[in-house]
């Protein structure tokens, strides 16, 4: 155990930071995640395909490509990275911040497939049953609809957090790799792995990700768990 | 209060062409499955948007196509019992039934929680969830949110139809009692007959999507003509009666209608109260002398007023005692060898035993206007 926890500071502070950048990336990525899996479950418009075909990139595309595409959109030179930097002084590029985009974006397909498939099996005539008894639709999604879907929420959100965690090549390619800043726990490992005797900091942190990445997996369950029981659907 | 509905739609190759208006306390929605009912019935609620026509209730513009008016769902405060109860799984019981409560303004909150919990017998389930309830548990939560959001309407679509016999039973007493306590007008949707004839006070009759028939029950249901296939066995006359006694030796209730006396198996309620009865077409013999020697008890005297084909060899015979007509079922033989004709007189005959839990219901208090 105490060689487990053994850690340099630099090895700490890639801990730390990757724990920040999924948890940033997460939650910032879960209500576009909940619009866009409501559109593509319950919209009908023209283009539905090519939004679909759009947030499923990430996943098929070589997240090398997809990093290279933030940093040509996002970088300081880059047309939205540069409107950012000017108007609202959120700058991307080489900072974790750009991190957690990379890992936001990486995860962003896995999370709108389980909140778009927990949204396709919600009942509409419950809906339609709240909307005679008063409440309005942006109330009967708040009391209704949202509780339906919170364990596909929960699950989305473990998945994305988990996805962010692992994340490497587009994180590595957008940010690069600095220590404190822009190493997150794939990229200490990788930097281990390239410097001879760093097997046994590799391996140290490999241990420490899996630990963090079973912990996220044990406490969806047990959290989806409790909802579950309190819905107790038929 | 009354309810006004005048539509047409179409959906794919069905047509919905309707007019009726209705003031009466509970208005039966009453045809086969097919006829448009639900549809209806989905429309005054404000989930199906009607191709043309105009919907009010209490004079208050609902739908009107020619003007563009469509109040949504959420603005026309009509309560909904809907067939599959539709509770909200992620609520206790009582929560659900505070939902539309939550949503009614104030001002115009009229109905109260402890006398609907009472009113339902729902008191013991408050803190269960809906996933632990039997049907027609679920179904009287499911009445009792709809009364909490003081609805000024309420709608209910077949809320007995997938229930079993037990539970149905169970239910109706309390329908019932919301028809007889309770000021809100009911629009009940149903293709049973014995359900219709015990609780309706108005009936629309429709069939593939027209109104064949409408009015008081009693008139309405005379036409046996116009029942489902499936449903013509259960056909027969509609009476309000008055409960005049019982009899403890031999276990029986005798009501006074305006036909006479009819004795029934016992029933317990009190002397005075108001019973309605359904006489079964089938359930009914004819005599042309005062018979002797009979086992039936009740034998009623009156004149044959319609003789119309029924199915079959069947021949449907309407006779007028003192006012009220019962209608009987017998073949066209019988008919021949009897030689009834209109304007003959002629005995009802009744078999007390053919009355059952079924066949008679509360009966619907006399209005002071009506």
């Amino acid at each position: 155990m105490n060689w487990l926890l053994d850690l340099s500071p630099d090895e700490w502070n890639a801990v730390r930071l990757s724990i920040k950048v999924a948890t940033v990336a997460m939650l910032f990525s879960l209500p576009p995640g909940i619009l866009i899996a409501l559109l593509l479950a319950r919209g009908q418009f023209w283009g539905k395909t090519l939004l679909n075909g759009l947030v499923h990139l990430p996943l098929i595309l070589p997240p090398v490509v997809t990093g290279y595409l933030l940093l040509l959109t996002f970088g300081k030179r880059g047309l939205a990275g540069a409107f950012l930097a000017e108007h609202f002084g959120i700058v991307f590029s080489f900072r974790w911040t750009g991190a957690a985009l990379a890992c936001g974006i990486m995860g962003f397909p896995l999370m709108v497939r389980a909140i778009r498939l927990s949204i396709e099996a919600v009942d509409r005539k419950m809906e339609a049953a709240a909307g005679t008894l008063g409440a309005n639709p942006l109330w009967v999604f708040g009391t209704i609809t949202l509780p339906l879907i919170l364990p596909g929420l929960i699950a989305g959100a473990i998945l994305a957090f988990a996805k962010a965690m692992g994340e490497f090549g587009a994180t590595i390619t957008f940010v690069s790799n600095i220590p404190g800043e822009t190493q997150t726990l794939p990229s200490a490992i990788y930097t281990f792995t390239q410097v001879p005797g760093g097997d046994e900091g590799a391996l140290r942190l490999t241990l420490i990700s899996i630990v963090i990445s079973m912990a996220a997996l044990v406490a969806s369950e047990v959290l989806a768990r409790r909802v579950g029981r309190r819905m107790d659907i038929e | 209060m009354s309810v006004l509905v005048d539509i047409s739609h179409r959906l794919g190759d069905f047509a919905i062409d309707v007019r009726f208006e209705s003031a009466g306390r509970l208005t039966a929605l009453f045809g086969p499955s097919g006829s448009g009912k639900t549809t209806l019935i989905n429309m005054i609620a404000g989930l199906i948007r009607p191709d043309k026509g105009r919907i009010e209730v209490d004079g208050r513009v609902l739908v009107d196509t020619d003007a563009g008016v469509f109040v949504p769902k959420h603005k026309r405060r009509i309560g909904m019992v809907f067939q599959d109860a539709r509770l909200f799984p992620h609520m206790s019981v009582a929560s659900n039934l505070r939902y539309g409560r939550f949503f009614t303004p104030a001002a115009e909150r009229y109905s109260d929680m402890d006398a609907v919990v009472d009113l339902l017998g729902i008191g013991p389930l408050l803190n269960r969830r809906p996933a632990k309830l039997s049907g027609g548990e679920k179904q009287r939560v499911a009445i009792g949110r709809a009364l909490l959001a003081s609805p000024r309407l309420l709608l209910m679509d077949e809320p007995l139809a997938s229930l079993d016999e037990v539970r149905k039973a169970e239910i109706l007493p309390y329908i019932e009692r919301l028809r007889d306590e309770t000021k809100i007008p009911i629009v009940y949707v149903s293709h049973s007959v014995a359900e219709v004839a015990r609780m309706a006070s108005d009936v629309v009759t429709l069939a593939q999507g027209k109104v064949v028939a409408s009015g008081p029950t009693e008139a309405v249901m005379q036409r046996l003509d116009l029942l489902p296939t499936e449903e013509r066995g259960e056909g027969g006359a509609v009476l309000d009666t008055k409960v005049l006694g019982h009899d403890e030796v031999y276990g029986m209730t005798v009501l006074g209608s305006a036909a006479g006396e009819i004795r029934v198996p016992r029933l317990a309620i009190a002397t005075g109260a108001l019973v309605r009865i359904r006489i079964r077409a089938r359930d009914v013999m004819i005599a042309t002398v005062k018979p002797t020697g009979l086992s039936a008890l009740n034998i009623l005297p009156g004149t044959v007023v319609a003789i119309s084909p029924g199915e079959g060899p069947a021949v449907e015979i309407g006779i007028s005692c003192n006012g009220a007509t019962v209608l009987a079922r017998i073949t066209e033989q019988s008919r021949h060898v009897l030689k009834l004709q209109l304007g003959g007189k002629v005995f009802a005959v009744i078999k007390t035993v053919s009355f059952d839990r079924a066949n008679t219901g509360a009966g619907l208090p006399v209005e002071a206007d009506g």
